[in-house]
């Protein structure tokens, strides 16, 4: 019999794809513009049903993991939605939200005093089906409460993003994906003066079926570019006039 | 169906009290008694004291030639009043239009709620077994109007339960007194020799007027259902007020779900047959001893949803103590709204602001964990950063302008401005390197300034001059200059948000 035939292999590792959460590419799949690093996905899609963590290691890490993630938020909630932002204190700016192809009037803010209180409302708000994306910013996150943030996104189908910045420890916790995004000096763009467009370091750090990697993706006209393709694309860039006060 | 009043009269409202608080006083004469003019006059007498020919309006040093050894307890100023309130509170159990009817009776409509005890004979013999219980000496009349039931309340002899329609009847036998008129009317037709309200009922009206006042005239119609006497409830009926009487006092957590259940059910049908929806609610459970245990929810919109109004009610009904037992639930609504019924949404599935599922979800929120925790904002047509958003008010709320982006603003902006040290070449360039918490940054790249000027009609301070500056590492900062540069003193410098 032929029991190893490649058919059977793929149609087993589908079968573990979808018990792990993961839904087969289907047609209501939102491109997030990440261009090469969707590869890394299982599938080949970004997991919008699962809980990503982002970690940073300085109030500049913190302001990059905000931004990227504004940025796929931007594009979850093209599909119309609203998000929920949950956060010890506000320092986040509507108004710089909205380069990031978000509209801030529709993203609800949730300012609580204590991280046991932001956990709680991250459990409910993950609950809530409907909701394109939910960020908590947590610094500390235990396993059990990270399981069932995983738990409550594979039934509501709503993606989950936990901004740790400076968390004590590194132990790894139930989320699908571990991100760390750093900023990158800006490229030297020729005949363009003053600071130019945001560029990060992406790092996949884990990924659950999926493969990790590193990226460094630059943020421009609302979309993300790989940094390594920016040489062919130089004549456009002239073209492009950076608006600036 | 006609309307049925119920009148109590608390005999000795006063004493009982008193008999109830002291139980040694039961079986000696007391009384109650005021100071007026340097002596003391005693304003209620107990049933022994009664006994010994002291009465009510005597002198206390007159009675005790009658009883040397009399109990004399001094009368707080508005006791009876407090008790008589205290009183009717605590009979809204058995009927929602409780009135006080000073000084020491109440008024009960019992329209509609007799039939929950099983007819007005249980009905009636419910409470006064209660009340007797407590300790009271209690007469009760039961009629189709309030002048009726008092009457019979106070005058009448043997059935104190009116039959409809008979008021008429059995209020000619009484005597005048059993009209609530003015005690000098009542001595002017005892005089004229009118013991009983028959005859005056078959006066001409117009010498009844004429020689009495249209006083008693209106208490006759009143009593015989010809005018109308309305009641002022001791507390305000509510137009969305659910009651639920147990038959067995219920004593758990289970029954008491069950109980929030049913009368959210029956609310909500209600408030969905009005097309409201409920904004603020109040639960309260009475129990047998008396106590009363309340609990409120409030919602950031009107909702009318069971499963949504329970799970708000559940986290907070955990920590009632039935103790002996809860007897009456009621549930009612004082805040109201106009709801559209569900809407369905332009994208299926998706769920907007607006939409009722993040209503909900912040209602859990707002319950849990207080109010004041959740923001919108829409954007505000001021350039001062500080200013350009504002909060909005509602879930609804629709931006009047879109969100600016020809300007750049950062992800991040410190609450508050953080002073820095910086080394700027010359006046108006963007500075070579500044020291942030200890850090130094050599800044490569910069874009600005973008001068942003306050607005001198809100606040008239110092204008900003904004630089975008990246450092070696290629963290991006917004740092401004506040004011402008004289050149004889040094400038202050500050960061004011970091970029993604």
């Amino acid at each position: 019999m032929g029991v190893s035939s490649p058919e059977v292999f793929q149609q087993l590792q589908q079968e573990i794809l979808l018990r792990q959460g993961f839904r087969p590419p289907s047609a209501s799949v939102v491109d997030m513009g990440l261009g090469p690093v969707a590869a890394a996905f299982p599938h080949g899609v970004f997991p919008t049903g699962a809980m990503h963590e982002l970690l940073s290691h300085s109030p500049e890490g913190f302001a990059a993991s905000g931004a990227f993630t504004a940025s796929l938020v931007g594009r979850l909630m093209a599909r119309g939605g609203a998000c929920l932002w949950i956060g010890p204190r506000r320092n986040l700016f509507p108004p710089g939200l909205a380069v990031y192809g978000v509209e801030a009037d529709r993203v609800v803010f949730v300012e609580v005093r204590k991280e046991k209180e932001a956990l709680w409302v991250l459990e409910e708000a993950l609950k809530c089906e409907g909701l394109a994306a939910v960020v908590g910013e947590v610094r500390e996150v235990g396993w059990v409460v990270s399981r069932r943030f995983q738990l409550a996104v594979e039934q509501s189908r709503v993606a989950g993003f936990l901004l740790r910045d400076r968390p004590k420890g590194r132990q790894p916790i139930a989320a699908v994906a571990r991100w760390q995004i750093t900023p990158l000096p800006a490229g030297k763009n020729p005949g363009m003066p003053g600071v130019g467009f945001p560029r990060w370091r992406v790092e996949l750090l884990r990924i659950r079926s999926g493969h990790t990697g590193k990226w460094e993706l630059e943020w421009r006209d609302g979309q993300f570019h790989s940094v390594g393709a920016l040489m062919a694309e130089d004549i456009r860039v002239e073209k492009l006039q950076r608006k600036t006060g | 169906m006609g309307k049925r009043f119920l009148s109590l009269w608390f005999r000795h409202l006063t004493t009982d009290y008193m008999t109830i608080r002291r139980p040694e006083l039961h079986h000696i004469p007391f009384v109650m008694a005021v100071p007026d003019h340097g002596r003391k006059i005693i304003t209620a007498v107990n049933a022994a004291g009664r006994k010994e020919g002291i009465d009510a309006g005597m002198v206390v040093a007159d009675s005790r030639v009658l009883y040397p050894t009399l109990e004399v307890v001094d009368e707080q100023p508005g006791l009876a009043g407090k008790l008589i309130k205290a009183l009717a509170l605590w009979a809204i159990r058995f009927s929602p239009v409780t009135a006080v009817d000073p000084p020491d009776g109440l008024l009960l409509e019992t329209t509609g709620c007799d039939h929950l005890w099983g007819g007005e004979e249980a009905y009636l013999t419910a409470i006064l077994g209660r009340l007797e219980a407590k300790g009271y000496h209690i007469r009760a009349g039961m009629a189709d109007t309030i002048g009726a039931a008092w009457a019979v309340a106070r005058f009448g002899q043997g059935n104190n339960i009116l039959p409809s329609g008979q008021q008429r009847s059995a209020l000619l036998e009484l005597p005048p007194a059993a009209l609530r008129i003015a005690p000098d009317t009542v001595d002017r037709l005892h005089k004229l020799g009118l013991v009983t309200i028959g005859p005056v009922a078959g006066f001409p009206r117009r010498a009844l007027r004429r020689r009495l006042g249209p006083e008693l005239l209106l208490r006759l119609d009143q009593a015989f259902g010809i005018e109308e006497e309305v009641l002022t409830p001791v507390q305000p009926v509510e137009p969305y007020l659910e009651r639920l009487p147990c038959l067995e006092p219920i004593g758990t957590a289970a029954g008491i779900g069950i109980a929030l259940e049913r009368l959210l059910e029956r609310l909500c049908t209600h408030l969905r047959d009005d097309g409201k929806g409920l904004r603020e609610s109040v639960f309260k459970a009475f129990r047998v001893d008396g106590k009363i245990m309340e609990t409120r929810i409030g919602t950031n919109r009107g909702s009318n949803h069971v499963a949504h109004l329970f799970r708000l009610f559940e986290e907070k009904i955990r920590n009632f103590e039935p103790d002996f037992g809860i007897e009456l639930f009621t549930l009612d609504a004082p805040k109201v709204e106009e709801v559209t019924p569900l809407q369905k949404t332009l994208w299926t599935g998706a769920c907007g602001t607006d939409d009722p599922r993040l209503a909900e979800l912040a209602d859990r929120i707002c319950n849990k964990l207080g109010p004041g925790l959740i923001h919108r904002y829409l954007p505000a047509e001021h350039y001062w950063p500080e200013r350009s958003y504002s909060e909005a008010g509602t879930f609804e709320a629709k931006p009047a302008s879109p969100w600016p982006t020809d300007r750049p603003r950062p992800i991040h902006l410190l609450p508050r401005p953080e002073r820095i040290d910086v080394a700027a070449p010359i006046p108006d360039y963007p500075p070579m390197l500044f020291r942030y918490q200890n850090r130094l940054h050599t800044i490569v790249h910069a874009d600005g300034p973008e001068r942003i000027e306050q607005e001198w009609w809100i606040e008239g301070a110092q204008h900003r001059d904004y630089y975008t500056v990246e450092d070696e590492t290629g963290a991006r900062y917004w740092l401004f200059r506040s004011g402008h540069y004289t050149g004889n003193h040094a400038h202050q410098w500050y960061l004011h948000g970091f970029f993604g």
